[in-house]
């Protein structure tokens, strides 16, 4: 994209941003427990099934929520009540909120006046050209699909440039074209030297933007690092399989010899077989089951869920 | 114009709720029309119109309206987030939106309450009630603009008070009127244009310090809370 790459330039200087023991709670109910993370220039996944604390946590490190315990700070200084640090730090939150009355151009215009930039209305045309978004510029955002609607909201967060760049979700509502345009964008904000952090719960986005995630659960910080490491730590935990079959036992005794099965249960309605490797079970299946004579009615993997992914990582 | 004043103005007059403004002031015009052109007796519709229905409604409702409108509604729907991360000390979003809300609400009040003041009485009542509106609208603005960083439900809790406070408890308890913003403005326009149309016990010192006291406090109370803002997770 000659777009992305002559309009993102390198950072200036880097920011970190600092979570030392961060908590929120809401009356009894713990939404983030007890986070520490430094994110420092590159691109970062905050990964997590839907209600783990990721925008919790975000809003935290944005400044729109204080910590119940803890603290947030962007190079040394605390986030909360402090507007200074929207020099360096720009956010694009997963609510769709945009004055729908204004133009792109000059929503983007404006957000860089209220950051009183020397040139507004090259920044503004610079970030809106960011986001290819120079065709449709002049339109009103209540005109736009979400997908440019969120673009928008990109442009206006990177109007001044910032160090540091917050995203909630950012890929909703994006078609794959814009998704992979923005990807591209992050990747190249992330090499110029800005800390980028975007939340995600799903995984492919993650893999395919960040090379360092931070994974949540339940409020709690589940795993942080590599993405391929602990990508393989979720490919290699046990999956357990539900199988019915017309003679359940001899199955079951057949699949205790195979290396790749940990544990088979044998249960009225069926086998519950616990797999170490995914790939090697589902090709073994079909033969030990042809060289029994036993007919497989049934195969279900049990645990696919996202959620059951990152439980596993939590005992891990 | 700032900014932020520019993108409030765009704002309150881009929604549908600003309609809302305009027909109270259409009523007390209207009703001040018919009644002088029936031929009532100005003492027999003045007080009613001009302060029943002139200070004691229209001017705190259209307060309301656009008082929770240029920061509650941003509120609402979320467009805060963007005034609010720019490194804007927070008195220069509430003062200029505040100077928005008390501007606006000072000018559909203004008019109408002029006309009838002038239909009732002389140009010099119209000017009086003129003036103590658009100090009214100051002090409403602020105290609703302060309601609305203070709770979810601004509008309701502003009615609570214009309709409980000052509407019930003013007619029956003369000492709440004290904290009432509708008997300083009745003090000031009956200070400027002496009249038997006007009568509170209220006295214009207290009005005065009264109406100053509000408009700061709550414009503080305002700033402070905006530093603290917080948004709620919607997925937590």
């Amino acid at each position: 994209m000659t777009t992305t790459d002559s309009a993102t330039r390198p950072a200036t200087a880097t920011s970190t941003l600092d979570l030392a023991g961060v908590s929120r709670w809401y009356g009894n109910v713990v939404a983030v427990n007890d986070v520490s993370m430094s994110l420092g220039p590159g691109v970062t996944g905050l990964l997590g099934p839907n209600g783990a604390g990721k925008t919790t946590l975000l809003h935290m490190m944005a400044g729109f929520l204080a910590p119940s315990r803890g603290t947030v700070s962007l190079d040394g200084r605390s986030t909360w009540r402090n507007p200074e640090v929207y020099r360096r730090l720009g956010l694009v939150s997963e609510r769709e909120a945009v004055h729908t009355f204004l133009t792109a151009y000059e929503f983007v215009l404006a957000t860089a006046k209220l950051h009183k930039l020397p040139d507004p209305q090259s920044a503004a045309r610079r970030a809106v050209a960011l986001v290819e978004m120079e065709d449709a510029q002049d339109r009103r955002i209540g005109t736009y699909s979400k997908g440019m609607r969120q673009r928008t909201r990109v442009a206006a967060a990177l109007v001044h440039d910032p160090q540091v760049l917050l995203l909630d979700e950012p890929f909703n509502g994006m078609d794959p074209r814009q998704r992979l345009h923005m990807m591209e964008l992050l990747h190249s904000l992330g090499d110029g030297g800005r800390t980028i952090l975007f939340s995600s719960h799903i995984l492919e986005e993650v893999e395919q933007v960040s090379g360092t995630v931070q994974v949540m659960v339940a409020g709690r910080l589940a795993a942080s690092g590599d993405f391929r490491t602990i990508r393989r730590l979720m490919t290699n935990r046990p999956h357990v399989f539900a199988i019915r079959s017309t003679d359940d036992r001899a199955l079951a005794v057949a699949l205790m010899a195979e290396p790749s099965v940990g544990g088979v249960e044998l249960g009225r309605d069926g086998l519950t077989v616990r797999a170490g490797d995914y790939g090697a079970f589902t090709r073994a299946l079909p033969k030990v089951a042809l060289a029994r004579g036993v007919r497989v009615h049934q195969l279900v993997p049990e645990d696919e869920s996202l959620e059951s992914v990152f439980s596993y990582l939590v005992e891990a | 114009m700032s900014t932020v004043s520019w993108i409030t103005v765009r704002g309150l007059f881009g929604r549908r709720r600003f309609l809302l403004l305009l027909p109270l002031p259409l009523l007390l015009v209207l009703l001040a029309v018919l009644s002088r052109g029936l031929g009532v007796e100005p003492t027999d519709w003045g007080p009613p119109v001009l302060v029943g229905l002139g200070l004691a409604v229209v001017l705190p409702v259209v307060a309301l309206i656009v008082g929770t409108g240029v920061l509650g509604a941003e509120i609402d729907d979320g467009t805060v987030v963007h005034v609010l991360t720019t490194p804007l000390p927070r008195w220069q979003i509430v003062l200029p939106k505040l100077a928005v809300a008390a501007g606006v609400t000072a000018v559909t009040v203004a008019i109408p309450l002029f006309v009838a003041g002038l239909l009732a009485d002389s140009v010099r009542l119209g000017l009086a009630l003129a003036i103590a509106a658009a100090v009214g609208a100051l002090a409403y603005s602020a105290l609703f603009v302060a309601v609305s960083l203070l709770t979810r439900r601004p509008v309701l809790l502003g009615l609570v008070y214009v309709l409980i406070w000052e509407g019930l408890l003013g007619n029956v308890i003369t000492g709440t009127r004290v904290l009432s913003i509708q008997h300083y403005v009745i003090a000031l326009a009956d200070q400027l244009a002496p009249t038997d149309l006007l009568s509170t016990t209220v006295s214009v010192s207290v009005a005065v310090v009264m109406t100053v006291l509000i408009s700061v406090a709550a414009t503080f109370l305002a700033i402070d809370r905006l530093r603290s803002f917080s948004v709620a997770g919607e997925t937590s």
